[in-house]
């Protein structure tokens, strides 16, 4: 058996997959990715072969992908996070043409074709805002998880109208609707839909076809799905391993390379694409 | 997995030229700057007039270039933060505001000591908070201000209007008029004459040297290269150094591309560079894209301060109609964004690009807003891969490498993709 790994470092959380030959996610594996980057990598990456039941050198090969990619000291070859959605996306839902990933910092928009190229991409710029980054400092004005906010967020009624979508000052605009009365549903309703918008203005720069594949972090946020499909008047998919979509992409070039087939971008820029010398976790070549 | 960055930069013969002739042009500043030197001149590159500078023996001074080289040397945040401090925004162009920091420190820079101005020549060309630039300097140093009103390229064109010309040849006569004032010499024709016919000829060297990058591989990066080249075409032009660097130039350049020879082991994509680079991170910038294989085989921004490969030179029977053609029609900045769409494209087309990349600018406004049209205008309308990104071209505050080099290698991975596909 021929396994591909996938290692998305974010600059939340690192995500590490493994597939099998057949393309069948055999192993997951999320950490927070915290101040060492290349431990983080290591660590989940090792954490996914122990829980696949394979020695982590018997991936045959490695792909790193996301902010950290080139923190994967052990991997193969490093692909932007882009190109991985794109596939991962393409590999969960084939029909996708549009992905919108929403991470820690970023907010994307990818177009892509049949086969899961990438198309065209759109990113926020330097700023958090329409980001995780929003959320979570808006979920801890209101003292509560990340994880509560979204459903909450569900039951407003009269969503606010946030004046800001800027990740710092949106604090002190729930701090004044707080003081005004407004209640925790409809500020959370209101934070969904700022950030709802903003990301499908910038995804509409890209063109939005359906299918629609949300991926990231944040796709775990029920609250902004909903609030994503209202603005879109379209469906999005969804699923429980939305959030490894980045890592699924990671490892399913990963296995076309140790299977000898295509890939986009070899991943190393001005060199022929090959199965690349390994550095620290000695890991055995392709079977 | 350490990346081995090819060596990318050109650093022939012409390098060491440039650095020689442009040493002595910042000697000249310095001495200007002791009371020894030439009267100065402060101007702006756009559609700049420099052969009348050079017909009354004045020496140009352009804060544009300081500042880019206070940015290239690593010197420009204390003196934009000095700026700040003064009351000047955090959204006021960087150009300004390194430029105005530095006049107060004395004017002392790692190449040169600026001189105070005799006249501050505002050839307002594009850039409306030039003008207030000017001003500001107006005031801070009391130097008399000049400002030509240069209306915009408003045509669709290819000419602008008779009567466009017509007002800013006769500004150009009253500048000739405050020249004479100021040197206590009359305009000498003649003379003017020659510095157009070696303008003239230095336009047609530089022209030719850009078509060069028509070849495959291009024998220079005509983007990050240019740059070099710049600094003589506008502080020297209409000088003998001036044709004599651009000459050599020619030789050198054609030499390589006679012999095959880029400024990568491998020419992979042909790009066209739209916006001025990140002057802080030049070398890193370059990296970005010497690690895909990808060369620049045209640019805007070698055309900011005027554009040749279309046909445009300096006449010595026309001298102030073709300053004011310079000016008004062929100089990037005062264009509007059709006719740089027409630009770009007719770069992409007749010089064989892949792609198209644009680097916003935080700091200049007035080039930048439009570019998100510009983009969706190349990807949509005439299918070809363009990349936006952004930074700055002398705040460092505004580079983010991680974020830069995420988008720049998305771009190229799909590229190749398209590539590996188009191959099967």
């Amino acid at each position: 058996m021929i396994y591909g790994g996938g290692v998305d470092v974010g600059s939340t959380q690192t995500k590490a997959i493994i597939l099998s030959e057949d393309r069948k996610i055999v192993a997951r594996c999320l950490i927070n990715t915290g101040a060492n980057v290349s431990m983080a990598a290591e660590r989940a990456f090792r954490e996914a072969a122990t829980a696949a039941g394979i020695t982590p050198e018997s991936v045959a090969y490695v792909v790193g992908t996301g902010y950290g990619r080139y923190k994967v000291n052990f991997g193969n070859a490093q692909i932007t996070e882009i190109s991985c959605h794109a596939r991962g996306a393409n590999l969960l839902f084939p029909k996708t043409r549009t992905v919108i990933d929403m991470g820690g910092q970023d907010a994307k928009g990818i177009r892509i074709g049949e086969d899961g190229d990438v198309k065209d991409f759109v990113m926020n710029d330097k700023c958090a805002a329409g980001t995780g980054r929003f959320l979570s400092n808006s979920a801890e004005t209101v003292g509560l998880s990340l994880d509560q906010i979204g459903p909450i967020s569900l039951g407003a009624k009269k969503p606010v109208r946030l004046s800001t979508v800027c990740a710092v000052f949106v604090e002190s605009d729930i701090m004044s609707y707080l003081a005004e009365g407004k209640t925790v549903p409809d500020i959370l309703g209101g934070v969904h839909s700022a950030i709802a918008a903003r990301t499908v203005a910038l995804v509409r720069r890209v063109g939005i076809d359906p299918e629609i594949t949300f991926t990231g972090g944040v796709s775990r946020n029920i609250g902004m799905v909903k609030a994503l499909e209202q603005k879109l008047g379209l469906p999005v998919n969804v699923c429980d391993d939305s959030h490894y979509i980045g890592a699924i992409g990671a490892a399913i070039f990963a296995l076309e390379r140790a299977m000898g087939g295509a890939s986009a971008g070899s991943g190393k820029p001005g060199q022929v694409p090959a199965a690349a010398p390994k550095s620290s976790l000695p890991i055995a070549g392709a079977q | 997995m350490a990346q081995v960055t090819p060596k990318s930069d050109y650093q022939g013969r012409i390098h060491n030229l440039q650095k020689d002739m442009i040493g002595r042009y910042y000697a000249n500043l310095t001495a200007a700057s002791e009371g020894k030197g030439k009267k100065a001149i402060y101007m702006l590159i756009s559609g700049n007039p420099v052969e009348l500078i050079e017909a009354f023996d004045m020496l140009p001074v352009y804060p544009e270039v300081n500042a880019l080289q206070l940015a290239v040397k690593k010197q420009s945040l204390p003196l934009i933060l000095a700026a700040e401090e003064m009351g000047y925004s955090t959204d006021n162009c960087a150009y300004v505001k390194a430029d105005v920091g530095m006049y107060f420190a004395g004017r002392k820079t790692p190449f040169a000591t600026i001189p105070e101005p005799d006249l501050i020549l505002c050839n307002y060309v594009g850039c409306n908070v030039y003008l207030q630039w000017f001003e500001h300097l107006g005031e801070y140093s009391k130097a008399p201000v000049y400002n030509l009103d240069v209306p915009f390229f408003r045509t669709p064109g290819p000419e602008p209007l008779a009567e466009d010309i017509n007002y800013v040849v006769k500004q150009l006569e009253e500048l000739i008029e405050v020249l004479e004032r100021m040197s206590g010499k009359s305009l000498d024709y003649k003379k003017l004459q020659r510095i157009m016919q070696l303008s003239g000829e230095t336009g047609e060297l530089w022209s030719e040297i850009k078509k060069l990058t028509r070849e495959r591989p291009a024998p220079y990066d005509a983007y990050f290269d240019s740059v070099m080249m710049m600094a003589p075409l506008y502080c020297l032009r209409g000088t003998e150094d001036g044709l004599r660097f651009f000459q050599e130039a020619y030789k050198e350049m054609k030499q390589r591309a006679d012999n095959h020879e880029g400024p990568l082991p491998e020419e992979k994509f042909r790009v066209v560079m739209e916006g001025p680079p990140p002057w802080p991170f030049l070398r890193q910038f370059r990296d970005m894209f010497s690690r895909w294989g990808a060369v620049a085989i045209a640019s805007t921004y070698s055309t900011v301060g005027g554009i040749w490969e279309f046909g445009f030179r300096h006449d010595p029977q026309r001298p102030l109609e073709s300053m004011a053609r310079h000016m008004l029609q062929w100089n990037c900045t005062n264009r509007n964004f059709l006719q740089r769409y027409k630009q770009l494209k007719d770069y992409v087309d007749d010089w064989g690009a892949d792609a198209l990349v644009i680097h916003s600018v935080k700091s200049c406004r007035l080039f930048s807003a439009g570019q998100g049209d510009m983009r969706e205008y190349f990807t949509k309308q005439l299918n070809v891969p363009t990349l936006l990104i952004e930074s700055d071209l002398e705040d460092p505050r505004y580079f983010s490498e991680a974020q830069l080099r995420n988008r720049v290698d998305a771009f190229f991975e799909s590229l190749e993709h398209q590539r590996t596909l188009v191959k099967k």
